[in-house]
């Protein structure tokens, strides 16, 4: 391994360190509150699903309108595993999020092979469609509770818990996004004919990446569940959806940074607002317009936030000055 | 058989509501290729200044309704100019947000100026039932059937016959072309979101005077199944909106009629999916093939 990579992993696990530390041990010693750290909470899951989203969205440039179907999928899946399973062993949280986010998968799977025959606009009526299915079965299966929310789910999500899936999620699908595979599926965004024409199986990635974002939308519903406890399918609608997709345009399509921002910005900013009350929703819904009006290309663009570039452009200023 | 008639007649009712919404979704998609998510809260605004008109003054029925649309068509200008004109040459994604921007803008405003407790809508139109047979029919409801399906011919005939229906058609064929044969596209794109919101006033009406309670939130579903309508029939046109409004209408009000209540909106949404599938385009879209 070369110097130059090395300290780029050395400065970007310095980095995680810091923010782990700065997140976890005050967890530890209880000196969050509850309302801060059900702030902190959302904010982490709305990560991954924004994130999850910006795959479809933003590497595979398909507009998808059912992401919260997906993460409904997961959440209920995960529940059910828990309260019949795995009980409230908060060791056991791991296999009931990857079991919530393998159902989601199946879902996605199910509903990517036949909508991913389409493209554009349609592909999204066609997700939003899908999603509204999903919400309309859950609510009509008794078992789960139906319109009477599904309660008695151990609470065994905390900021630990939740943080340590953002880390594994994010990186997982950062590496993703680097690879063969990663590239293959931005050349899809690119043109789809010309990638076709190079060889690149594009029935399958588009068919993998849909399952794969659904996946971890469905790990997001997992941590969800196991925070409120309660679950109600009208949680899942297509309003969220939306919140979601909003997050990955405001952040810049296929940036994770960018969709990680927008997820921090967009989830703390109506709690700010909130000594506004009556105006925040009318505030939070012009600065969307105002945004896309002026940088229609998101916060970030596509471009990612970095540690170690930053620190770079600080070594290079640093020795200019010397 | 009596149940199935009225049924069935509920179902046409509902539907050219959903039709005359979905005009406004069709039109500007067609023209703009852009989904206008705030088309369903021009509905919501509609109703709010309806029920304002209704209460506060003495005004008869056609006269509100007539300053409605006409509130509405102003409404609906002024987004096209302010939020989604500046964005033309924008990615499409980011005008689609901008449409949810506005969409939230339109509600909590309303929210805020009228509260969002749901308030009842006064109905003052007072007609006789008539009875076909065994049968009896509302006359709102065939009120609702004839105004729509007479306003949609209206429609049908101004973009065939007139010069600026010709220049409509141009504009959505080839937007550059249009305007390099000397057509103004602002103000076509205007003109195409002021019959849209036209349309979806007169609908607000007719769809308040059915269900008679209005809510700030109250456009997302009859706008989320008109556009659905919009696409079932074939986005961008005409005649598609109407057939798509007529079925969505005539499958809802059946499957509440003999299956469940609950199941409606699942089976509105299976048809979208299996025709979608089956015919991307739509029933009467046309098939566009891509070119390298």
């Amino acid at each position: 391994m070369d110097s130059g990579i090395r300290g780029k992993y050395l400065i970007n696990i310095a980095g995680l360190a810091v923010l782990s530390a700065a997140l976890i041990i005050p967890a530890h010693l209880k000196m969050i509150n509850n309302y801060y750290s059900g702030i902190i909470i959302s904010v982490l899951i709305n990560i991954i699903m924004a994130t999850s989203l910006n795959l479809v969205t933003g590497l595979l440039g398909h507009l998808a309108l059912g992401h919260s179907a997906f993460m409904g999928v997961g959440a209920y899946a995960a529940a059910m595993f828990s309260i019949h399973l795995s009980g409230s062993n908060p060791m056991l949280l791991p296999f009931t999020l990857i079991f919530g986010g393998l159902c989601a998968a199946v879902v996605g799977m199910m509903i990517g092979i036949p909508a991913l025959r389409l493209r554009g606009d349609y592909l999204a009526i066609i997700t939003l469609g899908f999603g509204e299915i999903v919400r309309i079965i859950i609510n009509n299966i008794p078992a789960l509770g139906g319109a009477r929310s599904l309660r008695g789910i151990p609470r065994l999500t905390s900021i630990p818990t939740a943080y340590v899936t953002v880390v594994v999620v994010v990186v997982l699908m950062y590496t993703i996004g680097r690879s063969r595979h990663g590239r293959a599926i931005l050349s899809i965004r690119e043109d789809e004919v010309a990638s076709v024409s190079s060889g690149i199986p594009v029935t399958y990635y588009k068919i993998f990446t849909f399952t794969l974002a659904a996946f971890f939308a469905g790990v997001a519903g997992g941590l969800y569940a196991h925070y409120v406890t309660i679950l109600n399918p009208n949680r899942f609608n297509f309003d969220r959806s939306i919140e979601y997709l909003v997050m990955v345009v405001l952040g810049g399509m296929g940036s994770i940074s960018g969709a990680i921002s927008a997820a921090i910005v967009l989830t703390i900013l109506p709690e700010v607002l909130r000594g506004l009350s009556n105006y925040r929703m009318l505030i939070y819904s012009l600065a969307l317009v105002l945004m896309m009006l002026f940088r229609p290309k998101g916060l970030l663009g596509t471009g990612e936030l970095s540690l170690s570039k930053l620190f770079r452009r600080r070594a290079n200023a640093v020795a200019r000055d010397i | 058989m009596d149940r199935l008639v009225s049924q069935l007649l509920n179902g046409l009712s509902i539907g050219s509501v959903y039709a005359l919404i979905a005009l406004g979704y069709t039109m500007v998609y067609g023209i703009v290729k852009l989904i206008n998510f705030a088309h369903g809260d021009v509905i919501m605004v509609g109703a709010y200044v309806a029920l304002m008109l209704l209460t506060n003054t003495a005004l008869p029925f056609p006269i509100a309704a007539a300053l409605t649309i006409a509130a509405c068509v102003v409404l609906g200008v002024t987004i096209e100019r302010v939020a989604y004109k500046p964005l033309r040459e924008s990615p499409r994604i980011s005008s689609l947000i901008t449409t949810i921007g506005v969409s939230f803008f339109l509600q909590n405003s309303i929210q805020m100026i009228y509260s969002p407790t749901p308030r009842p809508f006064p109905v003052r139109v007072n007609l006789p039932t008539l009875a076909l047979g065994p049968v009896r029919v509302s006359g709102l409801t065939l009120l609702t059937i004839s105004t729509s399906i007479i306003i949609m011919m209206l429609l049908e005939l101004f973009v065939r016959r007139t010069k600026m229906g010709k220049a409509m058609r141009a504009v959505s064929e080839d937007i550059s072309a249009a305007q390099l044969m000397g057509i103004n596209i602002n103000t076509t794109i205007s003109l195409t979101f002021a019959i849209g919101a036209a349309f979806a006033a007169l609908g607000a009406v007719l769809y308040s005077t059915a269900y008679p309670t209005v809510s700030p939130t109250m456009g997302s579903l009859p706008g989320l199944k008109a556009f659905i309508a919009a696409v079932l029939g074939g986005i961008g046109v005409l005649p598609g909106a109407m057939v798509g409004g007529f079925i969505m209408g005539v499958a809802e009000s059946l499957t509440k009629g003999y299956i469940s209540t609950q199941l409606a909106d699942a089976v509105v949404f299976g048809i979208l999916i299996i025709v979608l599938l089956v015919k991307p385009s739509g029933i009467l879209g046309k098939n566009v093939s891509e070119k390298v």
